[in-house]
């Protein structure tokens, strides 16, 4: 038995959990809140301690002392499977995810398996389950809906996302997550290829179908995460609420957290997949020291902050799509724009040396 | 009749929407600016800031019974307010004043003199009927209780709303 791979995975586990993942959810809904109230000159939550800094304390104390209400004619398995459904795979994501290059000589991963990619998109596809099944057990109309439209929506954009990826690890060679990054750390990031040999043009020509690439992708991460403009399946507005309409307590929180988190891990791989991931020019890694590792850490969590900011920045501009432009717009743009992409990239990858 | 709306003809780069993307997000983006630079004006931030003292001269808040400078309660009794009431929210008990008084000739004095503020309309008429300039309508308007009977502002606490008052009514001085 190996107990050191074994304690400091468990470390990385809880550390990973009860002081990034679980405080940045709460805290991405108070500043979803701040920040949709900046952006419509209103000043949000700033009562509960300085700048309002305790409301997400606040909330979670009010959403356990509600009551739990669960009305008589829901399908109660499903009907309490369903929340758990909804957080745990999008929590469970972020296990691949390299969040640092290495700290005391660790790795900074939780696992470093050889599918990452593909454990990453099998684990967020089973998020729409805990739609769907919240939808299906709780036995009335708006939250059937709302479950159908969100199963039809993420199958849509599965394929855009799967096909959007695929340039990348053309490049990188394998699907190890860890490899992108350092793929990146010699190359430069993938979408903008600034280390390296400046002068060559087949390193530039790459990036523009990678930016398309990210462009992609981004937008399908938006739609898998059910964030506005495609938050069809909990249209306020057409479904009342969509899918957790019977939940309440703290069992719609976690529909909520599972959307918070779901943000959070789709940030996560987007910044290793395009954006370098821990890795900021200039700043060594963690074997030059454990303040670097740190510091690593640091930078990648600041960019997938930053990438949550532009989440909410979009989600309080963009009005929501109509249910056929939606899909529309997976089927019959991002779809061939991805398709097309891989070939871009296949050729350029082909006829370039570098 | 129903009309048929024509759809306007977009042209190329409208149909790709993502110019129009674009400048919403560069909307809110200066919103979002402004605000993080204090340069957006926001609402009154309410138990913080008041608008007290940018509160009219007219502004018809809580009734308040007044003392005049010789410390006698103004009110005489007379029961005038709690007739034009219109919710009848005053609720007077005339008391009389004894003989050996400095001011016997008042002959009443109010021994109760309760204001329902769950009922009072704040209207101003018990001030506008009022012979003896008793009775003002003040600025307060936060005015709470956690029951209906804390909600009774009594003579005590109409007085100490009220506080003193200079006026011109001075026909109760012994120099008269």
């Amino acid at each position: 038995m190996d107990y050191f791979l074994i304690t400091t995975s468990l470390l990385k586990i809880v550390g990973m959990l009860v002081v990034v993942i679980l405080p940045m959810v709460s805290y991405s809904v108070y500043a979803e809140r701040r920040v949709s109230a900046f952006m419509q000159d209103r000043l949000g939550p700033n009562r509960v301690g300085p700048a309002g800094l305790f409301q997400p304390i606040a909330d979670i104390f009010k959403l356990l002392l509600k009551e739990d209400f669960s009305p008589r004619h829901v399908n109660t398995f499903y009907y309490w499977l369903a929340p758990c459904l909804a957080l745990v795979p999008a929590i469970i994501t972020i296990a691949v995810v390299p969040f640092g290059s290495t700290l005391f000589g660790v790795p900074m991963v939780i696992a470093d398996i050889n599918v990452g990619i593909l454990y990453v998109f099998a684990i967020a596809s089973l998020g729409v389950y805990g739609i769907v099944l919240a939808g299906w057990a709780s036995n009335s109309k708006y939250p059937f809906l709302g479950g159908v439209r969100s199963s039809s929506q993420m199958i849509s954009y599965e394929l855009s996302l799967g096909l959007a990826v695929i340039p990348v690890f053309l490049l990188v060679g394998n699907l190890r997550l860890t490899s992108v990054v350092r793929y990146q750390i010699e190359h430069g990031w993938m979408i903008a290829p600034f280390i390296g040999d400046w002068m060559n043009l087949g390193k530039w020509l790459l990036a523009i179908p990678m930016i398309i690439s990210f462009v992609v992708f981004t937008i399908a991460v938006f739609a898998e995460t059910n964030r506005l403009p495609f938050d069809l399946p909990e249209a306020e507005q057409e479904l009342a609420g969509g899918y957790h309409i019977e939940y309440s307590s703290m069992k719609f929180a976690l529909f909520f957290l599972g959307e918070y988190a779901a943000m959070i891990s789709g940030s996560a791989v987007i910044v290793t997949l395009f954006l370098g991931g821990w890795h900021f020019p200039g700043i060594p890694d963690g074997s030059h020291g454990w303040i670097f590792g740190l510091i690593n850490i640091a930078v990648f969590f600041a960019k997938v902050a930053a990438l949550i900011f532009v989440f909410m920045w979009v989600r309080w501009t963009l009005p929501r799509f109509r249910y056929d432009q939606l899909m529309r717009l997976g089927w019959l743009f991002f779809f061939e724009i991805a398709l097309v992409n891989i070939f871009l990239v296949a050729i350029i990858v082909a006829y370039s040396r570098f | 009749m129903a009309i048929t709306v024509a759809r306007p003809k977009l042209n190329w780069h409208e149909r790709m929407y993502l110019p129009a993307i674009a400048a919403g997000m560069a909307i809110t983006i200066k919103h979002f600016k402004n605000m993080i630079l204090g340069r957006t004006k926001v609402t009154m931030q309410y138990p913080e800031e008041k608008w007290d003292s940018s509160m009219p001269e007219h502004y018809r808040g809580a009734p308040a019974l007044v003392r005049d400078t010789d410390g006698r309660v103004r009110c005489v009794a007379c029961q005038l307010c709690e007739f034009i009431c219109p919710p009848r929210a005053i609720k007077i008990v005339a008391g009389e004043i004894p003989s050996t008084d400095r001011f016997a000739k008042v002959e009443k004095y109010p021994e109760e003199f309760d204001i329902d503020m769950v009922r009072c309309i704040f209207c101003g008429m018990c001030e506008e009927v009022c012979p003896e300039q008793a009775i003002f309508l003040r600025k307060d308007y936060a005015i709470t209780g956690f029951t209906r009977d804390e909600m009774v502002h009594h003579k005590e606490k109409l007085l100490e709303i009220g506080g003193v008052m200079h006026g011109v009514v001075l026909k109760w001085n012994e120099k008269k």
